[in-house]
């Protein structure tokens, strides 16, 4: 975690803050009852993070904050001063291996969840590069798709999974 | 904006958040993971003036072994628990019932002691704290006090906590080697509030019967609830079929008349209370360790 540089020791409606997202550093003033998710899409302009329910059931709005998987429709931009976050147009600038297997495989339709799964999906396979079925199954629960039934999301992860270790293996 | 207006601060020492609190009194609310209150601020349920955010007092960042108990600290987060290698071999049950809270985006922010603070009927973690009589320790800029879990939670999302006072510690007491525990509850969709859970812990006496019972559940009243009641019938069985249908007989009186809902009637509650009593039973008992099996070993060694 990185060290806070701010104090928010004293009660306030407004503050600045710097967050770094995707590896850039923003600096904005922001009411504190903004979310992260709307800081996001509109104060940065990263309208790839998408949102749907807004408290926590639908898992669209997932991104990484400081590498783990979180809501951020459940965090508060000004709890993001000083931390890392990425969201799915930090995944790449060409498709991330996880993407193209989600191309390959068909493993989407509207697209509306699917910023959402694929970085979920990143934490996923960065704690379990070798996952089950089972596994990836239960894992993709936090995510709510409701066009393809998830079986080519499965088959997707399963995919990006295999090409990841490959490469993994390749690098060392 | 989704959330109502409100004052926002986040000390780094406690003393600072407790002295918020007491300015405050009820206009203040703690924000931890923020996985159950964020919820409640985006739907305007919740409103508070002031929002206190706890989340850079790292001397709540702890889990910590105790004579009696395992010690966890306002902040330390489910999932860190769930990973904690600590935590897995010496209080195993609290890990396999973390695993059952939401998903891991929620588990990777919400705190254990957030989802005991906010008492949730219907929440894993005060049902477990109920089977296993643990405690809390509340602190005011007044003091500290030490709260039993069914003092604790007085009714829906409601607890003992009096307005200046914050949660900062809950205990789990350690379970007997010897005993057997198990965990299991009912949910539509994977990750969802259960609609009935149950959580149990079996100690065997030297001749093999059971020498203590706890059990108690979630998703049956207004509270968790541990049924003292089962806990008597199972004392000195061996946990046979006649004592599991009794205890399951027993258990559909803990459900409460006013348990009836969209999801649930209150007689489907009781069919699933009977029938996790019956498994979550069985399962306990089967993890237990015999005794006559400890003295092979022992005589062994």
């Amino acid at each position: 975690m990185l060290e806070r540089d701010d104090d928010f020791s004293q009660c306030v409606e407004e503050c600045e803050i710097a967050v770094i997202v995707n590896g850039h550093r923003y600096e904005r003033t922001v009411p504190v009852r903004l979310l992260l998710s709307d800081f996001l899409r509109h104060d940065l302009q990263l309208t790839g993070t998408h949102v749907g329910c807004e408290h926590g059931v639908c898992g669209c709005c997932t991104v990484l904050f400081n590498g783990e998987a979180v809501r951020s429709c459940l965090m508060f931009a000004v709890q993001a001063d000083s931390m890392a976050v990425t969201t799915i147009e930090g995944t790449n600038s060409d498709l991330h291996p996880i993407q193209q297997a989600f191309q390959e495989k068909h493993g989407l339709q509207c697209g509306f969840c699917t910023p959402g799964i694929i970085m979920s999906v990143h934490a996923m396979l960065h704690e379990h590069p070798d996952p089950t079925e089972q596994e990836i199954r239960h894992e993709l629960s936090g995510n709510i798709c409701r066009c393809t039934g998830y079986q080519n999301i499965v088959e997707a992860v399963k995919l990006a999974a295999e090409r990841l270790r490959e490469q993994h293996m390749e690098v060392e | 904006m989704k959330p109502p207006r409100f004052q926002y601060c986040a000390p780094r020492l406690l003393d600072e958040a407790l002295t918020l609190l007491d300015q405050h009194g009820e206009d203040i609310k703690v924000l931890a993971g923020g996985q159950s209150f964020v919820p409640l601020l985006n739907m305007r349920l919740a409103g508070p003036a002031y929002i206190v955010d706890i989340n850079h007092i790292s001397e709540l960042h702890y889990i910590e072994t105790e004579d009696g108990y395992l010690a966890i600290g306002a902040i330390a987060r489910q999932r860190q628990i769930e990973r904690s290698v600590l935590v897995q071999e010496k209080h195993p049950l609290l890990v396999e019932v973390i695993k059952h809270i939401g998903h891991m985006q929620i588990r990777n922010r919400g705190t254990v002691v957030g989802s005991i603070a906010h008492a949730d009927p219907a929440a894993e973690l005060p049902a477990l704290l109920t089977c296993l009589n643990g405690e809390v320790l509340a602190q005011s800029i007044h003091g500290e006090r030490v709260i039993k879990a069914e003092q604790f939670f007085t009714g829906y999302l409601t607890t003992a906590l009096e307005p200046g006072e914050m949660l900062t510690e809950v205990r789990f007491p350690w379970i007997l080697p010897q005993a057997g525990w198990s965990f299991m509850e009912f949910a539509r969709r994977a990750g969802d509030y259960a609609l009935v859970g149950a959580a149990a812990v079996l100690t065997p006496a030297p001749d093999d019967t059971c020498m203590s019972a706890h059990i108690a559940y979630l998703g049956v009243a207004g509270s968790p609830i541990r049924a003292h009641a089962v806990e008597q019938m199972l004392v000195g069985t061996t946990l046979d079929q006649r004592a599991l249908d009794a205890a399951a007989e027993a258990a559909r009186e803990i459900v409460s008349e006013d348990m009836s809902d969209v999801h649930a009637t209150v007689e489907y509650r009781r069919t699933l209370t009977a029938e996790l009593t019956k498994r979550v039973l069985k399962a306990a008992w089967g993890r237990r360790e015999r005794q006559e099996r400890q003295e092979q070993q022992r005589g062994e060694g």
